[in-house]
């Protein structure tokens, strides 16, 4: 089908604290996906991806609260449902999320299986007992797990990176179209790292998952995960573009710094120095004029802290800085 | 003496619990380390690294085998405290590495707890402040504040100003980028390069980023579930590894300059 | 002061608080506006309450509102006294053996285990039972204190021994503290909190033990307290006479202290420890 998958447009989301402050952590963020297609989001912690993730979902859950924009899955806007009507009929079929912390998110006290069957009778396909086995092992077996053993054990049993594939498993029970991969591989060693990457390739290959939005904070898994890059910076995007432009092309100052602080293990590359940049992100509870970064940028002009810098196309990419080059 | 090792191991081990649930968290290591190198000990969370690294400071005793430092076996030094003379640490998370309970400044004082005469307090002053100027801290700012108050950046350095504070032979830096944000990791390089070359120290650079560690080695050592599988100049290391597991780890780690894994589709 | 904002917001912290002061009050301040005197023979045995006596005389025609203020003064003090003996001799035990581990960490669990297991009620009435004539509330406070501080030394070197291995207790190591340094610097403040509740239930515990050693004849000798109330009505039938005034209110006196006590160290637990919070 033609068109995009996955529509974001000018998300906004805020937290309302206990002592009544409101901190704007997504302000204004938008970008679609195809198809086949993988967006990988770049920031450090406080960059606001977190708050993305559950923004995207429509799980405003207080003190989160949707501030303004709209979340389209093949055209239809999945805001504005309540939290009942989400969970069946968005949630897990349109869009489903892969979460950090594997360990953490599955239920200890119930086997695999019952823990997929409740995945699918809460979107109400009840089917009989056999049938949905089946149905089970034959989608657990395509991801490469012994089935029975897996489907039958309970998640203690089961050593991290086979627990990450059964999350990825019950995640993706349903093909939803869009998949949110919050840090899957953060806590696992490099060669389980590799094979859960690898099951996502060919969930995505398969047509199992949609398109999908992967977020990191480690930019080399990035370079050869994703097909366009989004850096985050202080709840908005500083810079939108293909893999190749944004990691060996980078425009904005911080872009430029984040893929500066890169280190490659490949000897006698250029520009291997990363550059120190002093100053902390912006506190998102006080109003700021200007441009975020402009207190902590090296290239900032007089104008940087006046002007609100929007997100402009430039050298083929979105660049939100009006002194980029 | 120049050209004397630092520490010298010789089938090193650690480990804990007896019988079945015995764990071996480093086993039968062996290495050199050269007075004022750089050497990174690189592996996945829970190689045994930062046991490793704790054995070096004397914070863990050796189950079996044997270290040395300057020449000696490192038990053979009766006071710690002498032994925290030369050997000191930067740990990971700056705010669990200090007390919340004191101001940051007293707790900087309290390094003079290992002197043996401890000196005046204006010199006990006059040092900290010394040590705050070179990691580009004014006294002022830390004056009567508690380590909440300060930034991840700012605590950060407060661990290499204790460091500027003691002047030790040895640094054992545990992964000291790895909770700093991507815009600070440079500054703490450049400082852990200005204690190597302003104070000639001996660097231990324990970390899991490959890209980092050859950076800044003279020499790394990969550890893999408890032991060393490769050692040697970074050059070396990442383009003619000897053991078969130091391929395959080089392999799944993902370099931005290198083929990793690819789409059949697109 | 944001903790005590966030103490005040929880309920139980609020009841529980008020409750205890409420008895402490009565406790501490009845005897300026009422006249307390539990020597003299106001009126006959077990006469009912009257506007003389709102409570009406116990079996020896002593004002019960003198003897029930008396009597609370008592408890309160035998409570907070073994408390803090059994709190202070159970956190440096337990901190001690928390922290060093090892072969010390053993000998000072196997010692705890042992006194444990040794029913403490049988060594408070063997005590008791051999000190005669001068069986005052202090030394009945300490001896409960000296029997019950068991169960602070293992609440307390479980929250040490997780301490152990934290980053600022390594640094510490490195600045050259010794062991008592860091106990004291290094772990306890950090269990501060812990060590105040572990408090409040060692003194309701402590409450409860006299009142179960009064019940049983072995309280103080010359002072009153609620439990030794509760034992005169019992050995002077004041249930069959029907003498609800004899018992009843001290019932409900020592009840209302624990169980404020216990409301307290809920509420507590609450503020304290971040994964109860909603």
């Amino acid at each position: 089908m033609s068109g995009p998958v996955f529509e974001v447009d000018d998300l906004r989301a805020h937290y309302l604290t206990r002592f009544g402050q409101k901190i704007q952590a997504v302000d204004g963020v938008s970008f679609s996906l195809k198809a086949g297609e993988i967006l990988g989001i770049a920031g450090e912690s406080g960059c606001g991806k977190t708050t993305l993730v559950s923004a995207c979902m429509g799980l405003y859950i207080p003190p989160l609260h949707l501030s303004g924009g709209d979340v389209r899955i093949e055209g239809k806007s999945i805001l504005g449902v309540n939290s009942e009507t989400n969970r069946r009929e968005v949630l897990g079929k349109k869009i489903s999320m892969i979460p950090q912390g594997a360990l953490n998110s599955l239920n200890p006290t119930r086997k695999v299986k019952d823990l997929a069957s409740d995945m699918i009778r809460s979107h109400d396909e009840a089917k009989d007992k056999k049938a949905l086995y089946a149905r089970l092992r034959e989608r657990f077996q395509k991801l490469g797990m012994p089935a029975d053993e897996v489907l039958n054990a309970y998640p203690v049993e089961l050593p991290a990176g086979m627990k990450q594939r059964v999350v990825i498993g019950i995640s993706t029970l349903l093909d939803p179209r869009v998949v949110i991969a919050d840090e899957p591989t953060s806590a696992l060693d490099v060669s389980t790292q590799k094979s859960v990457i690898k099951l996502l390739f060919e969930l995505m290959d398969q047509g199992i998952i949609g398109s999908m939005l992967f977020i990191t904070h480690e930019l080399p898994l990035l370079r050869h995960v994703a097909n366009r890059i989004a850096v985050m910076y202080a709840g908005e995007f500083v810079e939108l573009g293909t893999t190749e432009q944004v990691i060996f092309d980078p425009r904005q100052p911080y872009t430029k710094a984040l893929m500066g602080s890169m280190l490659s293990a490949e000897p006698g590359h250029p520009g291997q120095k990363p550059v120190a940049i002093e100053g902390a992100p912006p506190n998102l509870a006080q109003p700021i004029q200007g441009c975020r970064f402009a207190q902590r940028c090296p290239t900032k002009q007089p104008d940087c802290t006046v002007n609100r810098q929007g997100l402009r196309v430039a050298f083929d990419r979105q660049v939100r800085c009006d002194h980029a080059r | 003496m120049p050209g004397e090792p630092k520490f010298e191991a010789k089938e090193l081990s650690r480990s804990y619990g007896h019988g079945k649930k015995r764990i071996e968290a480093v086993k039968n290591v062996s290495f050199t380390i050269a007075d004022k190198d750089i050497v990174s000990v690189v592996g996945q969370s829970g190689c045994g690294k930062t046991v490793l690294a704790k054995m070096l400071l004397r914070l863990e005793t050796p189950t079996s085998g044997s270290l040395s430092f300057n020449g000696k076996p490192i038990a053979s030094e009766p006071d710690l405290r002498r032994h925290f003379r030369s050997v000191q640490a930067v740990f990971q998370d700056p705010f669990s590495a200090f007390n919340q309970f004191f101001t940051i400044k007293s707790q900087l004082r309290s390094c003079f707890k290992l002197f043996e005469q401890k000196p005046s307090a204006e010199e006990v002053e006059a040092r900290v402040d010394g040590a705050l100027r070179a990691v580009n801290i004014e006294p002022k700012e830390i004056e009567g504040k508690y380590p909440f108050e300060l930034s991840g950046g700012q605590m950060q350095r407060m661990l290499l100003a204790r460091i500027f504070i003691l002047r030790p032979e040895v640094l054992i830096a545990d992964e000291p980028t790895s909770m700093v944000d991507a815009c600070s990791r440079a500054n703490i390089l450049d400082y852990l390069m200005k204690l190597k070359r302003e104070l000639e120290m001996t660097i231990v650079f324990i970390t899991h980023d490959i890209g980092l560690a050859c950076y800044v080695s003279d020499a790394i050592f990969i550890m893999h579930r408890g032991e060393i599988i490769e050692q040697g100049p970074p050059d070396r290391v990442t383009r003619s590894p000897t053991s078969p597991v130091t391929k395959q780890l080089l392999e799944d780690i993902p370099d931005i300059h290198q083929p990793w894994l690819r789409r059949t589709a697109t | 002061m944001r903790l005590l904002k966030s103490l005040f917001k929880s309920p139980f912290f609020v009841l529980g608080t008020s409750l205890f002061v409420l008895t402490l009050s009565f406790a501490l301040l009845g005897p300026l506006f009422l006249n307390v005197d539990v020597n003299t023979r106001a009126g006959l045995a077990y006469m009912a309450p009257s506007a003389r006596h709102w409570l009406g005389t116990d079996h020896m025609g002593v004002d019960m509102i003198s003897m029930l203020i008396s009597g609370l003064r008592s408890s309160l003090y035998v409570g907070f006294l073994a408390g803090s003996v059994a709190t202070t001799l159970g956190t440096l035990i337990g901190l001690y053996g928390g922290y060093k581990g090892g072969l010390i960490d053993d000998v000072l669990t196997a010692g705890t285990n042992l006194f444990l297991v040794i029913p403490s009620l049988i060594v408070l009435i063997l005590l008791s039972a051999s000190i005669d004539n001068g069986r005052s509330l202090t030394l009945i406070a300490l001896i409960i204190g000296c029997t019950t501080w068991t169960w602070s030394a293992r609440a307390v070197r479980a929250q040490a021994a997780s301490l152990r291995s934290r980053d600022h207790v390594a640094l510490a190591r490195i600045n050259g503290y010794g062991t008592l340094g860091i106990v004291f610097l290094h772990v306890m403040p950090y269990l501060l909190s812990y060590i105040f509740m572990v408090f409040i239930l060692q003194m309701a515990a402590g409450i409860l033990s006299e009142a179960s050693l009064s019940m049983l004849g072995l309280g103080p000798y010359d002072s009153v307290s609620l439990g030794k109330i509760l034992n005169e009505a019992k050995t002077n039938e004041a249930l069959t006479d029907g003498a609800w005034w004899a018992f009843a209110p001290a019932m409900v006196l020592i009840t209302t202290v624990v169980f404020s006590l216990y409301i307290i160290n809920t509420s507590l637990e609450g503020v304290f420890n971040p994964r109860l919070r909603k």
